[in-house]
């Protein structure tokens, strides 16, 4: 992004990862403990481990390729 | 965006206030996690307003934001502007009663016009250094068009960012039970905080990270409900065992006839009143979107922005429409049967007492008549029976959320919707506070302040476009009537100024006069339209051309008339009067203007190269549900 110190990309990618690690960790915790939210369906799918990597990883990309002081093509 | 929800939405959102008078639980409760969730994406927005600050000095940068978007992050806002929630949570809704017809509303009535926008019309808005579309009609015609356009569209935002607000405080108490002031109050705080410190530029950056939130949010559910049903084949089967019926799975087949469709559509509707006329007035004429495209750094990705925007349009019914033919036959009362959605005319009607029992049961039961419920299931409803509560179609969304999200997940969705309000009041107040001051107060108020002056006005509208917004929220509380004239009035406003604005961009005759008198009686006509069928319901037959019309069509059929008509007046009057000579339309009109030659480019950075792809796949889709 043309002047701006911290591109927007940045911030979505700070945003992703912090969402994806934490819903991925309670995922865990939930599949470690058995303990499964009632009432939610598919819970045997893992949804939050594999769903808050995935945006994680998304996260962590965006935070790399986007990090403030990197130039911009 | 609510602004084009409303042609569609009346009905359902008109009767939002009625789902206060319930006393239902929340549909979801929200855990620690969720919660953060929620913080940390309104830490987030705020940071990234006082980040911004220091970049919005200048009037261009304030209200332009620089002009120094790229064409990713002016096309995914340009989309994002009109992602609202109430828009996500009504066409779930409506996919629900009516299947994938609800899909034109985003294919056929979005992709055309948004293709139009940056191949044909973009050059002309931005070769023309316009900073608002008034602006285009004060350069077009003169500044009587522009301060009728102007007005109309200050006093149209700053209202729709009310009824955005409080239809969002409404949303938020029927799904987490949370106060109706608690909600107005946040939220208008954190938009008029990060708006107003960092100008269009924040609203732009926020915009694209509420479109990634509301993708982050609101996929799952799709991709879970797919797996749950069987895939679409699984879906399919489901939908013709339970209800017997595939009209659910064809956008155009059942289109003949108004009668033959649940949406009491015609195709001829669905074509000129909503592909053409409505489409085209909203993507390329309603400033709140075209202001984040005239934000491009240049002309290629100015064109280019639209038709990136219109990728993601395209794949929106993935989100919305599937999520609300998957709830037809996957969501469940507690007793295993299939739940079935009823009206908020339904809901309201059976409004409980703290026993849960319906107030006025004679009222309830000839209410619930009309629906599908089952005779037994009304009997639990009636005697208030423990989980025997209603929902309407509206609450699809958020109930196949409750049913697949988990904590945090949870959290995750609830904050798609939040973003989706919160980015729609957010384009309301930033486009308000440039046509203000560009259009309403330096032209007409104070002509010769300094560059800072306006910097300061546009801040100030900020803050006060908010203020107003929260009292036009509270007024929609109190008079819940109004909420359907407010919505009316983007309907009412933009067939006239759409015929206004091609023939000013492709007709060089147009005169200034018949530019001004189009627009003014164009609005005129289409506001008589409106009131004669609120007055008269019969009149619908008549300004829907059938008596089986309902009225998702006269909002198609009053727009189509409404351009006919500005369309007359303005080549009448131009007949009569005398053209500005061409020399001055240098810029403004087709055929008058040399547009700038672009530096050439790989062919698959070209727009025609991406525009064409848009039209095989649009084509592909369309063929495949036909």
């Amino acid at each position: 992004m043309h002047g701006s110190k911290i591109p927007i990309w940045f911030f979505i990618g700070l945003l992703l990862e912090i969402y994806g690690v934490l819903i991925c960790a309670n995922g865990i915790i939930e599949a470690v403990t058995g303990n499964y939210p009632a009432g939610v369906q598919l819970t045997n799918l893992q949804t939050p481990i594999w769903w808050g990597g995935l945006l994680a990883i998304i996260g962590v990309f965006y935070l790399v390729k986007f990090r403030p002081g990197r130039s911009a093509k | 965006m609510l602004e084009f929800a409303p042609l569609t939405l009346a009905g359902a959102t008109g009767t939002l206030p009625a789902l206060l008078a319930m006393n239902a639980t929340p549909l979801a409760r929200l855990g620690v996690l969720d919660i953060a969730v929620i913080a940390i994406y309104f830490g987030m927005v705020i940071w990234i307003g006082f980040h911004l600050k220091g970049q919005s000095n200048t009037s261009e940068e304030f209200f332009m934001a620089g002009r120094e978007m790229t064409a990713w992050i002016a096309g995914l806002s340009f989309v994002s502007a009109n992602m609202g929630s109430l828009e996500l949570m009504g066409w779930a809704g409506s996919a629900y009663q009516y299947g994938i017809l609800a899909t034109h509303w985003y294919w056929i009535g979005a992709i055309p016009a948004m293709l139009f926008l940056g191949l044909v019309m973009m050059p002309f808005y931005y070769v023309s250094k316009t900073h608002s579309v008034p602006g285009y009609l004060d350069l077009r015609y003169d500044g009587r068009a522009r301060s009728v356009a102007a007005v109309a569209f200050a006093t149209e935002m700053i209202l729709m960012s009310g009824v955005n607000m409080f239809a969002m405080a409404v949303v938020m108490k029927v799904v987490l039970g949370w106060d109706i002031n608690f909600s107005i109050i946040v939220s208008s705080v954190a938009v008029a905080l990060y708006v107003g410190l960092g100008g269009l530029r924040s609203a732009i950056f926020n915009e694209v990270l509420q479109f990634v939130l509301i993708w982050g949010g609101a996929l799952l559910v799709p991709i879970l409900g797919l797996i749950q049903a069987g895939g679409w084949v699984g879906l399919q089967r489901k939908i013709m065992s339970n209800l017997h019926n595939d009209s659910y799975f064809h956008l155009w087949r059942d289109t003949r006839h108004f009668s033959a469709n649940p949406m009491g559509v015609h195709w001829t509707g669905i074509v000129f009143g909503l592909g053409f006329v409505i489409s085209f007035g909203y993507w390329t004429t309603d400033f709140l979107v075209v202001q984040r495209v005239l934000a491009a750094h240049n002309l290629r990705a100015a064109r280019l922005a639209p038709i990136i925007g219109s990728f993601f349009k395209m794949a929106v019914p993935f989100i919305v429409i599937l999520p609300g033919l998957l709830s037809l036959v996957l969501l469940q009362n507690p007793d295993g049967s299939r739940r079935q959605l009823v009206g908020e005319d339904v809901t309201a009607a059976c409004t409980a007492n703290s026993a849960g029992v319906p107030t006025d049961a004679s009222a309830c039961s000839a209410a619930m008549e009309k629906t599908n419920l089952t005779p037994e299931y009304q009997k639990q409803v009636l005697s208030g029976a423990p989980g025997a509560e209603l929902h309407t179609y509206n609450q699809a969304l958020p109930l196949m959320m409750v049913r697949y999200l988990g904590p945090g997940l949870l959290g995750l969705g609830i904050t798609a919707l939040i973003a989706g309000f919160m980015s729609g009041m957010a384009g309301n107040v930033s486009a308000f506070s440039t046509v203000w001051t560009y259009d309403i107060y330096k032209p007409l108020i104070n002509k010769k302040a300094s560059d800072s002056h306006y910097v300061m006005v546009g801040r100030m509208s900020i803050v006060i476009g908010v203020i107003v917004s929260i009292g036009a929220a509270y007024l929609v509380q109190q008079f819940h009537g109004i909420m359907d004239y407010v919505q009316a009035l983007f309907s009412v406003f933009v067939a006239p100024l759409l015929a206004t604005i091609l023939f000013g961009m492709f007709w060089s005759k147009a005169t200034k006069l018949a530019g001004f008198l189009g627009l003014l009686l164009g609005i005129l006509f289409s506001a008589g339209l409106f009131v004669w069928v609120k007055v008269v319901p019969s009149a619908l037959s008549v300004v829907a051309l059938s008596p089986d019309a309902k009225p998702m069509a006269e909002n198609v059929f009053r727009a189509l008339w409404a351009f006919l008509f500005s369309s007359i007046i303005i080549v009448a009057v131009s007949l009569v009067t005398t053209p500005r000579p061409v020399k001055e339309l240098d810029g403004l009109v087709y055929g008058a203007t040399v547009l700038p030659k672009e530096e050439p480019v790989v062919f698959y950075k070209q727009e025609w190269f991406w525009a064409v792809a848009v039209v095989v796949i649009f084509a592909i889709l369309n063929i495949m549900f036909w």
